[in-house]
């Protein structure tokens, strides 16, 4: 079709064919160069226009209002759990671990540094803060506030703290989290094993002591998270 | 323009060819579209395709009639979408025949649809010129996969939320945006009431209206060309005086009566499993998805349906250890590009991307390459008419070792599948690593393992023997 034209330029936006189609036009499209240039103009204003909708339409799959605000701190009385035990309190919509670990279990950390991906929480993905940055992650050393969720797919880990084979992952299990959807294990500290699927440790959230028996999450000494 | 149209019909039909191509569009696609007359036993499966679309979206309407899209927990704290799926199964009549039904159909979705993909593999479907309807019908597979996950959250069992909690994770696994990103599609923080409702939407309307839409694209571009046949003759250079393929048959009424069969055949097996099986153990409907969502525990067990194991697997196969993997093949990569005559700037870029890769398969997260091996192991058909460099299009004409090759793909495409439903063990992730990189180099290596070996000859004329 291009080659009956004389112009360099061939035929441009599917205009040309109607126009060299319609026995009253001129055989070079197009007959005046102004006409193409108000397609190409329709058409970007067209393209922004659509662009302009698409901002709203996509912009309202964002969180809501609503959705924001439920992230409030929550308070956790923690007199009643017990050595070894622990409770499970939902903050964001997440579960968040109280653990009270035994000093067997705090004293037991050190040693596994060389089978972990992170021993020293040094990745930033999941920022620790730093009252937590030690080998038993925690304000005070017994009790660990972490949240409950798998760094790697966001699966929720479950408890595995006998130690051993009883536990049924291996015979030198140190006792910690196991996660079932792909198999990543993580000490009783929420650090991570090397090679395993998940890439960090599970996170700590901001958390501080009201008193003795009660803890925050969600709100530290800075500020809210 | 269009030519003036002669109409011949009277009557209605007359009046309304006068106002529509009725006639026409009916010659064109159905009385005078001339099929291969050796069509095997896979060739039904592409009408029963179009069967079990039919069948989930008018299931799926009467099931949008009952079902409330709603986390909240009701009084008796149960929450809302769940106790609807209840409410239908057990107080809406016939409610449990049309929800199995649309719970079984999603696995015969996929049953019919691998077997179509299956077919269209061995008997070079996708090649030249075909590849357009290949790329189309990939492209309903990606969509059925995406309606199929969508469609899944729903039930809102302790299944169907943490499946979506792992799947919408994975896209956290983007570099740089991927957490920003993971919000945006949940519409919360968490799998929440946002994203059932969200998830809702995408899978009642909005995906639907695209696989419509991309099915009649795949039956226009068949229907240009002609369909392929298991000898992979094309039956258009054989014509009689009337310009009729020879060895073709007009679609109707040769081929409607054919499927006929094919609708009851699968009908029998599909009923079977829906009053007898419908959770067929497990497979079609998992046992935890008839628990509860609930946010604060993920099943000790939890894994995809049947039809995504496969996949799943291979996500799982992609340790920090397996990344050594991945880095040797973009080596290979790079040598091959290195290796390879012709233009030297193509030849530059390639061995430059490689290497470039190979250092970002350790810059970034195996937990983000799992994602990408996930992705890519479907993306990677797109690519197959492309790859494939044999004279022919049929296996039947290939090389016999070729069958073996092609043969222990399947297998290993179960075996796959079957250890993505199984907890993940070391010896497991050992051998679904073995079976990723066997399915890639598939299809990677292809254009060199097509290039080799002796081909027979495609025949003049479609095989066949009348009964």
């Amino acid at each position: 079709m291009s080659s009956s034209t004389s112009k360099p330029s061939g035929p441009l936006l599917g205009l040309s064919s109607a126009v060299t189609q319609g026995e009253s036009f001129d055989m070079q499209p197009p007959s005046e160069p102004t006409r193409r240039n108000w397609i190409i103009a329709c058409g970007a204003v067209g393209a922004g226009a659509a662009a302009a909708v698409a901002v709203p339409l996509l912009g309202s799959m964002a969180p809501s209002e609503k959705a924001r605000s439920a992230g409030a701190p929550v308070e956790v009385d923690i007199a009643d759990i017990p050595a070894g035990g622990v409770k499970i309190v939902e903050w964001r919509g997440k579960p968040v671990w109280v653990v009270r670990r035994t000093p067997e279990m705090v004293q037991g950390l050190e040693a596994l540094n060389g089978q972990l991906a992170d021993p020293n929480s040094d990745r930033t993905d999941y920022p620790v803060p730093a009252y937590a940055k030690n080998v038993h992650r925690s304000i005070k050393p017994e009790l660990l506030v972490t949240v409950g969720i798998c760094t790697h797919l966001g699966c929720s880990p479950v408890s595995k703290f006998e130690t051993g084979e009883p536990s049924g992952i291996a015979v030198d299990w140190p006792g910690g989290f196991f996660c079932p959807c792909h198999g990543s294990t993580f000490d009783i500290a929420g650090r991570v094993f090397a090679n395993k699927p998940a890439p960090d440790n599970l996170e700590v959230p901001r958390h501080m002591y009201l008193s003795d028996s009660r803890i925050v999450i969600g709100q530290d000494e800075q500020g809210e998270a | 323009m269009a030519a003036e149209k002669m109409v011949q019909a009277d009557g209605l039909l007359g009046w309304v060819d006068r106002r529509f191509p009725l006639i026409s569009l009916y010659k064109t696609h159905l009385s005078e579209y001339y099929a291969p007359k050796n069509f095997n036993f896979f060739y039904f499966f592409g009408s029963l395709a179009m069967l079990v679309l039919v069948l989930q979206i008018v299931t799926g309407i009467f099931l949008t009639m009952h079902y409330k899209p709603d986390a909240s927990l009701n009084s008796a704290g149960i929450p809302v979408a769940f106790a609807s799926v209840e409410y239908i199964m057990r107080e809406v009549p016939f409610g449990w025949l049309i929800r199995y039904m649309h719970s079984t159909g999603a696995s015969a979705f996929f049953v019919v649809v691998y077997l179509h993909m299956f077919r269209g593999l061995i008997y070079g479907s996708y090649r030249e010129p075909r590849e357009l309807i290949w790329i189309f019908g990939c492209l309903i597979f990606l969509c059925l996969m995406a309606e199929a996950f969508f469609g899944y959250l729903l039930p809102w069992g302790q299944m169907s939320y943490w499946g979506a909690q792992v799947i919408v994770n994975l896209f956290a696994a983007v570099p740089f945006i991927g957490p920003d990103l993971a919000i945006w599609i949940r519409g919360d923080f968490v799998v929440g009431d946002a994203t059932l409702n969200r998830f809702f939407a995408f899978h009642v309307i909005a995906l639907p209206l695209v696989l419509l839409g991309l099915v009649a694209a795949h039956i226009i571009a068949l229907h240009e060309v002609g369909s392929n046949n298991p000898d992979g003759v094309e039956i258009k250079t054989k014509k009689d005086s009337n310009g009729i393929p020879l060895d073709g048959i007009p679609f109707h009424p040769y081929y409607t009566v054919h499927d006929i069969v094919g609708f009851a055949g699968f009908g029998i097996l599909f009923f079977a499993v829906v009053f007898f099986a419908p959770e067929l153990g497990g497979y079609f409907l998992e046992f935890n998805n008839f628990v509860p969502a609930d946010p604060l525990v993920t099943p000790s067990h939890i894994a995809p349906v049947w039809y995504f194991t496969p996949y799943y697997s291979m996500l799982r196969a992609a340790t920090d250890v397996f990344m050594w993997v991945m880095v040797a093949s973009a080596g290979l990569g790079a040598l091959a590009f290195f290796r390879m005559s012709g233009n030297s700037l193509v030849k530059l870029a390639g061995v430059a991307s490689m290497v470039v890769l190979a250092v970002l398969f350790r810059v970034f997260d195996a937990k983000f390459w799992g994602v990408v091996v996930m992705g890519g192991a479907v993306l990677v058909m797109f690519a197959l008419p492309w790859l494939d460099k044999s004279p022919v299009k049929s296996i039947r004409q290939r090389p016999g070792w070729q069958k073996w090759l092609y043969g222990i793909f399947v297998v290993n495409f179960f075996v796959l599948g079957y250890l993505g439903v199984l907890p993940p063990t070391p010896a497991g992730t050992l051998i679904s690593q073995i079976g990723t990189v066997y399915y890639f180099a598939f299809f990677a290596l292809m254009p060199i393992w097509t290039s080799m070996g002796d081909y027979q000859p495609v025949p003049e004329r479609v095989q066949f023997q009348p009964h």
